[in-house]
């Protein structure tokens, strides 16, 4: 059987497939590692150093440094790996809600309470 | 010979173990949640089941992406919790019934499902907080469990209907176990929510409520989707309707509902809960 042909897209939305597995595997490799709390020690103390001891590209150092969710996902980021940078910034998912899409925490969890009406 | 007494779904966010440290039963924002949990915890007190088959998704703490297995099952004396990047407590160590996980191993390579077996796997969120939810007292907990940990991660996930169809073949397996058993079967996660990219936030509450209800009566009919039609109608992290499946194919064809709730939101997520028993 042949693998699914191309799917449509959908809007605001990245299937974390094949392809961005490998696009970003470093990234996520090194997310993988804050698990641990001597890897989050580490990577606190330099995050230059460490995000190089793990190979990540100039953009996703950059996303790194920026807190940038999205430029994050577009550079191979997958949600479940991030969300131990994430957890380590001590931001939960509501607090990236909102920056991924543009508007304040307070606005962000009222549009998840509407979704109940 | 075991025998499946009964299905349970039910959310798996990690904000649910938060609250339950916190106590925050009575707080206004999780007692629509709590409430509806004591039901399940009497059905559970009266159908007292041996073993809970616990289908969860790992969220990073177990598997990386340097191997992604589609189907893992668990085979260890027990199970335990660990750091999951925000500095979680562990908990007591979840006992295992390696016997039953070899002959469930046994029976579902044997049955054309080549799965992944672990001697050794820790257990996250996805699997800890339903059995905080279905046993919060653990000094009384007296159940073992058999984790099943399915990729939800990277995709191609497996489709709704190869999950129903892997749900068909435990239900198999433990029928032919031959101790006399009772065996519960937690499909946890779900339903729709979508965590990562400009669609954040996305919640979808007729579809909730219509798989609330086909799960029930139609499963097959959810079989029908695709995982792509699953991210787009449910979000990205609403694939995880596929653990119900599973949990739903385990059990007879017919079944009754001892209980449901539906509510939104807890975080980022509408947060189902059934209780299902075998039709006699």
């Amino acid at each position: 059987m042949e693998p699914a042909k191309t799917l449509e897209p959908i809007p605001g939305t990245i299937i974390f497939d094949g392809a961005m597995a490998v696009k970003g595997y470093a990234l996520n490799k090194m997310c993988y590692t804050f698990n641990g709390a001597a890897a989050r020690k580490e990577f606190l103390a330099d995050e230059d150093a460490y995000c190089a001891k793990f190979g990540l590209t100039p953009e996703q150092t950059t996303a790194i440094k920026e807190r940038n969710v999205l430029a994050l996902l577009d550079n191979g980021g997958n949600i479940y790996y991030l969300a131990k940078f994430i957890g380590m910034l001590g931001l939960n998912v509501q607090d990236i809600g909102a920056q991924q899409t543009g508007v304040s925490v307070e606005e962000f969890k009222a549009k998840l309470l509407a979704a109940g009406h | 010979m075991a025998r499946i007494v009964g299905g349970i779904t039910t959310s798996h966010i990690p904000a649910i173990g938060n609250a339950i440290s916190r106590e925050m039963f009575e707080d206004p924002y999780w007692k629509p949640f709590f409430d509806a949990y004591p039901r399940a915890r009497e059905w559970l007190d009266e159908v007292k089941p041996d073993v809970a088959i616990v289908v969860y998704n790992d969220h990073g703490l177990n598997f990386f992406l340097d191997k992604m297995p589609t189907f893992a099952i668990g085979a260890a004396p027990q199970y335990t919790n660990d750091d999951e990047g925000w500095g979680l407590q562990p908990l007591p160590p979840y006992q295992g019934d390696p016997e039953l996980s070899w002959h469930i191993i046994n029976s579902l390579v044997a049955d054309e499902f080549d799965i992944c077996s672990c001697q050794e796997m820790l257990v996250d969120h996805g699997f800890t907080v339903p059995m905080s939810l279905m046993w919060p007292d653990r000094s009384k907990m007296t159940v073992k469990s058999i984790p099943v940990a399915v990729n939800t991660v990277q995709h191609p996930l497996p489709t709704p209907a190869r999950c129903f169809k892997l749900g068909q073949a435990i239900g198999r397996a433990v029928a032919s176990f031959p101790k006399d058993l009772k065996v519960v079967v937690l499909g946890t996660g779900g339903l729709s929510h979508q965590l990562d990219g400009q669609r954040a936030g996305f919640i979808n509450k007729e579809f909730d409520l219509m798989c609330m209800e086909k799960i029930v009566s139609d499963p097959e009919a959810l079989t029908r989707y695709s995982i792509h039609d699953l991210v787009r109608l449910a979000g990205a992290q609403g694939a995880e309707l596929i653990l119900w499946l599973i949990m739903r194919g385990t059990m007879t064809g017919t079944v009754s509902k001892v209980h449901s709730n539906y509510h939104i939101p807890i975080s980022n997520t509408g947060a189902g809960l059934l209780v299902l028993e075998n039709a006699v």
